[in-house]
């Protein structure tokens, strides 16, 4: 081990190389990432839980796997867990008051599968409550800083597991991501995040926000470990309907250097007014560096609905969460409020004091959506141009293997900036909720800086076509050295 | 789209969420300015257009009818606010207490 400077800063492959030829073992590891979770967890707060005991234990057992001659890619290897994804007897909170002291009986199925990998569960992040939010300052327990910029936001929902691991918390992480929160805060903190298709990583466990939108992904350090990570976790699940039995290829069978022939689209409604200069220069300079590796790239792409797609989708999924969240009563378990004995009473008082305000904005929100006389004009209405979206997506795919967009129209903004105007955060997703609607693939790679603040770029791919995405990112990231830039904390 | 304080309280009620008296003014002004600037979906024509409720094709989802091995009762009830031997223990349903 002594040749290893800081073992938190391995990656996944990195670390299985010495794990596999026994320079270094699960537990040194493990107790490399808890230490570095000591030093550094003070002035990040990425984690609502550290779970050092199961970690030790689970690097234990990885130790011994090992010694029979176990090589998993993933044994053995810290991960960080958001916490709105169910971890048995471990407290799964989902950053919210409602269930600060929920302990789940079962695990989510990318629980079992990384458990099943050997993987070392070290604890579980910060997030925006029920993942409604852009920036983890809708946390109800603490907000979280960015390692780039103490002062800033590191994107939401999944802030606490981008900062996990762009802070060498622990070597990777899985976030999950309804219109953005795993791209959005991968590209706030120079890490690379992805959202599979739709149906393509079981939901079955993870907290329910929006059921169309919803899905779960790896927030890595590079590439290649994005496609170890997807590898486990993706495939079918009998226990989430939404979950497609389509066979799982080896994804790090993709990766290349070379880009021959890969043809690539700059949908222009992407680059919004408002948008920060730095970052349309870094995609543009991104654009010329995938073409020197032998893409085509087109810049007239338009996708003319667009604009529209902000609006449908603060309709619609604030609609289904407003039905999905109908769920916490005060009964069967989290918060209840104690202190009446009307059943009316309780539940109302139940969801006023155990709900935060961005919470209660959406359950309003897609109540009225919902609710007879505007059901037509807004729920309707929203679903219609969802179809027009997709439809415009799938024209644009029968001309280009993918398409690129900058992650977010700024860099990391200060932390307090946006929170009393709702609609300004929502602004902040505007180049990613739109592949949720689609249901497509999509991944944040970093791809520059801005004064010292991360840039990311968005590669969007059609339906199942993770093997392409990767590919370009890879083929980029080996041209390019941003991803092996560390925030200096 | 200008929501008035009845309506606010209205919706309050359907989706059973109590608000504080500070709340109801605050999201009456956040949830008009949002709903105004979400009138742009108005101007879309969807004549003919179906709408879409999930992303990807599967349909009919079924599964075989077999009993499976459910959780075991105590852990169930582990969670719970409030229980009664077995079962979960709820306020009166009917009557005042």
């Amino acid at each position: 081990m002594s040749a290893i400077i800081d073992p938190s800063r391995l990656t996944i492959n990195e670390a299985h190389e010495l794990l596999k030829t026994r320079q270094i073992s699960s537990v040194e590891l493990t107790m490399a990432c808890l230490k570095r979770i000591q030093q550094i967890e003070p002035k990040v707060s990425a984690l609502v839980t550290v779970t050092d005991e199961l970690a030790l234990s689970q690097a234990e057992k990885a130790d011994e796997l090992i010694a029979s001659g176990d090589l998993s890619p993933l044994i053995g290897i810290p991960v960080l867990i958001k916490d709105n994804m169910c971890t048995k007897g471990v407290r799964t909170t989902c950053s919210s008051k409602m269930l600060e002291n929920f302990v789940p009986p079962y695990d989510a199925t990318v629980v079992e599968k990384l458990n099943g990998a050997g993987a070392v569960t070290i604890g579980k992040t910060n997030m925006d409550e029920f993942a409604m939010g852009s920036s983890t300052e809708n946390s109800a327990l603490f907000p979280t800083h960015n390692p780039w910029d103490l002062e800033r936001v590191p994107g939401g929902s999944s802030g606490g597991s981008a900062v996990g691991v762009a802070a060498s918390e622990a070597i990777y992480a899985l976030g999950s991501d309804t219109g953005g929160s795993i791209r959005q805060p991968a590209g706030f903190c120079s890490v690379t995040g992805m959202k599979p298709t739709y149906g393509r990583v079981s939901r079955y466990g993870l907290v329910a926000f929006a059921s169309s939108l919803d899905q779960i992904g790896p927030l890595t350090q590079d590439v290649t470990d994005c496609a170890l990570v997807l590898n486990t976790i993706a495939g079918y699940d009998p226990r989430d309907s939404t979950s497609v039995p389509y066979p799982v290829p080896d994804y790090t069978r993709c990766l290349a250097t070379e880009l021959n022939g890969v043809r690539i689209g700059i949908p222009k409604e992407y680059f919004v007014e408002g948008m920060q200069a730095e970052v349309s220069a870094a995609i543009r300079a991104a654009v010329s560096k995938l073409e020197e590796l032998g893409a085509r790239a087109n810049w007239e792409v338009s996708l003319p609905h667009t604009p529209y797609a902000l609006a449908a989708y603060y309709v619609i999924a604030p609609s289904e969460a407003s039905a999905n969240l109908a769920r916490y009563d005060g009964v069967k378990y989290g918060f209840s409020y104690p202190e009446t004995g009307n059943m009316w009473e309780a539940l109302e008082k139940t969801r006023q004091y155990g709900f935060g305000p961005e919470v209660k904005r959406r359950i309003m929100l897609g109540t009225y959506a919902l609710s007879a006389g505007y059901y037509d004009a807004w729920y309707l209405k929203a679903q219609k141009v969802r179809t027009l979206i997709r439809q415009e997506f799938d024209q644009a795919f029968e001309k280009f293997d993918v398409l690129i967009t900058p992650t977010s129209p700024t860099v990391p903004f200060r932390i307090g900036d946006k929170v009393g105007d709702p609609l300004q955060m929502y602004l902040s997703d505007l180049c990613t909720l739109p592949i949720n609607i689609a249901g497509l693939p999509a991944i944040s790679i970093p791809a520059g800086f801005a004064e010292g603040l991360p840039i990311g770029m968005q590669i969007i791919g059609k339906p199942f076509s993770e093997e392409t995405i990767l590919k370009i990112a890879y083929a980029f990231e080996q041209a390019t050295d941003w991803h092996k830039q560390k925030p200096n904390i | 789209m200008k929501l008035g304080r009845e309506e606010v309280l209205r919706i309050a009620t359907l989706a059973r969420l109590g608000l504080a008296e500070a709340e109801v003014d605050r999201f009456k002004e956040q949830l008009s300015h949002i709903l105004e600037s979400f009138e742009i979906l108005q101007q879309v024509d969807t004549t003919g257009v179906p709408p879409t409720t999930q992303a990807i094709t599967l349909k009919n989802v079924l599964r075989s009818d077999e009993v499976a091995t459910s959780l075991p009762q105590d852990q169930v009830l582990a969670n719970a606010p409030q229980k009664d031997g077995d079962f979960f223990k709820v306020r009166a349903v009917l009557g005042d207490t």
